[in-house]
């Protein structure tokens, strides 16, 4: 960089052609940012960390904002959340009320609920505030559901990133917690319903459950101490977790890198994509406001929870179309379907299995499987190394399946909640909606299991039948021996790349029983389980095209199909029957320092799009 | 002159006149004079009357002396006897459109009237011939201006929400059968129905729930109906199942449909 000034018009001058321009002083604003900047960095030596999240590069695709539409929901909310704590009385000292709602005046009722029908009708905006509260609440767990969905299907969480997949189902699970200790604060005819289950729900739990519930209701319930408890639970306990555990989340994404999906140029070792300032901050940003937007519109748009049509709280009555809110549904299901000869009385004590199996058992098990996955399918493929490329999910036909076979048991549970809302609205017998889905929890996930694979399966043969014969243009061409054949129109080598790049599987197989000396070594029973279980995932897999393959057909198009038939499935280079050895090799030293190398997006396409 | 106007000093004119003025007076009084809404003011060619139509329109389940009959399947009834059922029973049924049935099912279903108010009027009169039971109320009884609509709110969810809905929706029964919406029914069925109990609902006579406390209950649904939507559209009132299934369609469609846009915007 020169800072020397040379008089214009000398001859040598040409002798400078090539050189830089002098660089443009930076204008007086930008001076002044970068005083404060300076300023700042100087006293907390924040610029090194600022600039390395500043330059991190985020791969690009619709999918990966599934997961913003739920972090810009959770923020939606602590935001109206901060607002209706202004006006919202935590208590359920009792009171008559005698705000504007006329068909609740004069009605006795407690604080709590007669705040909320303040905050609704005599705080000015207070109901869009509430609504949006409640809306953003629903989104934010649709929100993360499917944001689960997209990392489970895409094997996002394999290695390095379980520890994040677990610290996202905790996440999960508290969500719900923090939305039904929410809608339960109202202390409306619903709510109360709600915490009058939930009640009963932890009675059922062997030999502690009443001494449980008195210890959470401070006493019998309908109490005085519930509300206050809730309050705090639902904003500053759980809140304050959640906000923990969602940084400890983000902050994992940005050390482990985001994965992204197989296209050219993408490997395990870089991340394609913009980098954050500017492109990714401003499209991100861009995002929240309309997240905000979307929210806001249908928070003034359309009711949620209007506590005023169910009435202040009573223990007596019940109001038909008592439900949860959605994400309990499946907890509210498992209860109308279990039947109800599971309780039993035994030496005097009373089992209630009809109610513990939905109400203290299903909740926790979804959980918990759902945290374990990552731990199950990476025993049963001995896979050991780094996985940032994501997995197409037909890809992967067997674990995309088992995710289908979840989603549709965890669905008739959450259905079944509705049972009485589709049978007016669909003009059905409750107690058929009930049968249908009591032999559905039973039938659908296995049919939705095999359903989902082989859909799979036939995806990745017309990827094979692709990547090895391009498209069939349609063009019959006459050779000059008089034969004929079709023109198949050429992939590009982006599109083929998308086809060929992942991985051949192949089951594990048992060691032979007998060694090469003729030692018996009998396999153990946790060895015959894995194989059995890997068998499970691959024994059908349909394998990418070989280079030899694509080769072979290129060469020829006529004698590619007897190729294919004289290959066995599994005939590939570098999955030899016991593959552990090979998928345990040293990928994971190096990733990290590759993965500093971050790849812009116009760096795409260098590399060769058949892999070796 | 005629021979009005030469009597016109008779002694027996300012009788007649009298009598005449009398008479107009009446007539034109009985012409304009609020009709009686009770039952009981029927008259007996009303009870032929109603007869007639029962005869024409309703026997063939209900008999042709409202004596009920069986289908000759198992217990199952083609209509229930009548005797005692009231002239409320047969407003209610017949004023919202559910008898005459139209169809064989789980339960009759609120449709079109078939009758005229006179018609149904005169059929009551007929079954309330055969035995005493509720009558029609009168308008003052159902008049929602004079009831309490919060203290109507609150009979509401104590009888009525656990199967109506608190917000007065409807709600599913067992097997198909159901508590139908309870919105844009008229005060006067509404009375009618807690007082006659009709198909599974329970009967809530004046002893249950008073004649006062049945206004104010209807003061409650006509106060609910009328309100404006504070919070937007109510999507049926329905509760959470339906908040929860906007939520995933809506909600998740229209923020996904924005993701994609914004995803596309990279390429």
């Amino acid at each position: 960089m020169s800072t020397e000034i040379f008089p214009a018009g000398r001859p040598a001058d040409r002798l400078r052609d090539g050189d830089r321009p002098e660089p443009q002083q930076p204008s007086n604003a930008a001076r002044k940012v970068g005083g404060v900047a300076g300023w700042i960095d100087d006293r907390t030596g924040a610029a090194k960390g600022v600039n390395y999240l500043l330059r991190k590069v985020f791969p690009d695709h619709w999918s990966f904002m599934l997961g913003e539409i739920a972090m810009y929901s959770l923020i939606i909310c602590l935001l109206s959340g901060a607002l209706l704590t202004l006006w919202f009385v935590p208590s359920a000292g009792h009171i008559v009320y005698d705000g504007s709602y006329v068909p609740l005046r004069g009605q006795g009722m407690s604080e709590a609920y007669a705040s909320t029908l303040d905050i609704s009708f005599d705080i000015r905006g207070g109901l869009l505030v509430r609504q949006i509260h409640h809306w953003a609440a629903l989104m934010f767990i649709v929100g993360l559901t499917v944001h689960m969905f997209r990392v489970f299907f895409t094997g996002a969480f394999r290695k390095p990133r379980e520890i994040n997949w677990v610290i996202g189902t905790v996440l999960a699970l508290l969500a719900i917690i923090e939305g039904f200790a929410g809608y339960s604060l109202p202390d409306d005819l619903l709510s109360g319903t709600g915490l009058r289950a939930m009640e009963g729900f932890v009675q059922t739990a062997p030999v502690i459950g009443s001494y449980l519930a008195y210890g959470i209701f401070g006493g019998p319930f309908p109490g005085e101490a519930i509300i206050p408890r809730l309050f705090s639970a639902h904003v500053l306990l759980i809140p304050a977790l959640l906000v923990g555990l969602f940084t400890a989340h983000i902050v994992l994404v940005a050390v482990q890198k985001h994965t992204q999906f197989p296209g050219p140029g993408r490997t395990n070792d870089n991340v394609v994509g913009y980098r954050v300032m500017p492109v990714y901050a401003a499209k991100a940003g861009g995002f929240f406001f309309i997240v905000f937007g979307i929210i806001a519109a249908i928070s003034a748009l359309v009711t949620i929870n209007p506590i005023w049509a169910y009435g202040p709280y009573d223990p007596s009555p019940v109001t038909a179309g008592s439900q949860p809110d959605w994400y309990m549904g499946f907890a509210d299901g498992a209860l109308r379907l279990l039947p109800g000869w599971l309780e039993f009385h035994i030496l005097g004590f009373t089992l209630s299995l009809n109610i513990a199996l939905g109400a203290l058992v299903l909740l926790p098990l979804v959980y918990t499987v759902l945290g374990v996955y990552p731990f199950v399918e990476k025993w049963v493929t001995g896979d050991t190394r780094e996985h940032h490329l994501l997995d197409r999910p037909r890809n992967n036909p067997t674990r995309t399946g088992i995710g289908m076979a979840g989603i549709v048991a965890y669905s008739v549970f959450m259905f079944a909640a509705g049972n009485d809302i589709m049978a007016i609205k669909l003009g059905l017998s409750i107690n058929d909606i009930t049968w249908f889905l009591r032999i559905g929890l039973f039938v659908l996930p296995p049919l939705a299991f095999w359903v989902t694979k082989r859909i799979c399966l036939s995806l990745q043969r017309r990827d094979r039948d692709l990547a090895l014969h391009a498209r069939e243009s349609g063009r019959i061409i006459r050779g000059a021996d008089g034969s004929f054949h079709e023109r198949h129109d050429a992939l590009t080598e982006r599109e083929r790349w998308i086809l060929v790049q992942h991985e051949p599987v192949a089951p594990l197989e048992l060691m032979p029983s007998v060694d090469e000396n003729g030692v018996a070594r009998p396999a153990t029973r946790k060895e015959r389980l894995r194989a059995k279980l890997s068998h499970f995932y691959f024994k059908d897999a349909v394998n990418p095209v070989t280079p030899a393959e694509l080769a072979a057909a290129h060469h020829d198009g006529h004698r590619a199909e007897a190729i294919e038939a004289a290959q066995t499935p599994f005939d590939y280079e570098g999955v030899e029957g016991s593959h552990e050895g090979h998928r345990g090799d040293g990928h994971g030293a190096d990733t990290d320092a590759g993965l500093e190398s971050d790849v812009d997006a116009r760096g795409v396409g260098s590399s060769s799009p058949i892999r070796e | 002159m005629n021979a009005l106007a030469a009597r016109r000093r008779h002694p027996a004119a300012i009788a007649i006149l009298l009598m005449l003025g009398l008479l107009v007076t009446g007539f034109a009084y009985a012409a304009v004079a609020p009709q009686p809404a009770q039952a009981e003011s029927s008259t007996a060619q009303d009870v032929t009357a109603g007869k007639q139509l029962f005869l024409a329109n309703c026997a063939s389940c209900h008999g042709v002396n409202a004596e009920g009959r069986v289908t000759g399947n198992g217990d199952k009834i083609a209509g229930p006897a009548l005797a005692g059922v009231g002239a409320a029973a047969v407003d209610f049924q017949m004023g919202t459109g559910r008898m005459p049935l139209r169809e064989p099912g789980i339960q009759a279903e609120r449709g079109d009237v078939q009758f005229s108010q006179k018609e149904i009027d005169q059929v009551a009169a007929y079954i309330a011939s055969l035995a005493p039971g509720p009558a029609v109320p009168s308008e003052e009884d159902v008049d929602p201006t004079k009831g309490d609509p919060g203290a109507g709110g609150e009979l509401f969810r104590v009888n009525c929400a656990m199967c109506h809905n608190a917000a007065g929706a409807g709600g599913a029964l067992t097997r198909g059968k159901y508590a139908p919406s309870l919105m844009g029914v008229e005060p006067k069925h509404i009375f009618e129905a807690m007082d006659t109990g009709p198909q599974s609902m329970p009967v809530f006579n004046d002893n249950n729930i008073e004649p006062k406390d049945k206004r104010d209950i209807i003061a409650f649904l006509t106060a609910i109906d009328e309100a404006p939507q504070q919070g937007g559209h109510a999507l049926g009132s329905l509760g959470p199942v339906t908040e929860g299934w906007f939520a995933w369609f809506f909600g998740l469609g229209l923020l996904v449909a924005a993701a994609v846009w914004l995803g596309q915007k990279s390429a």
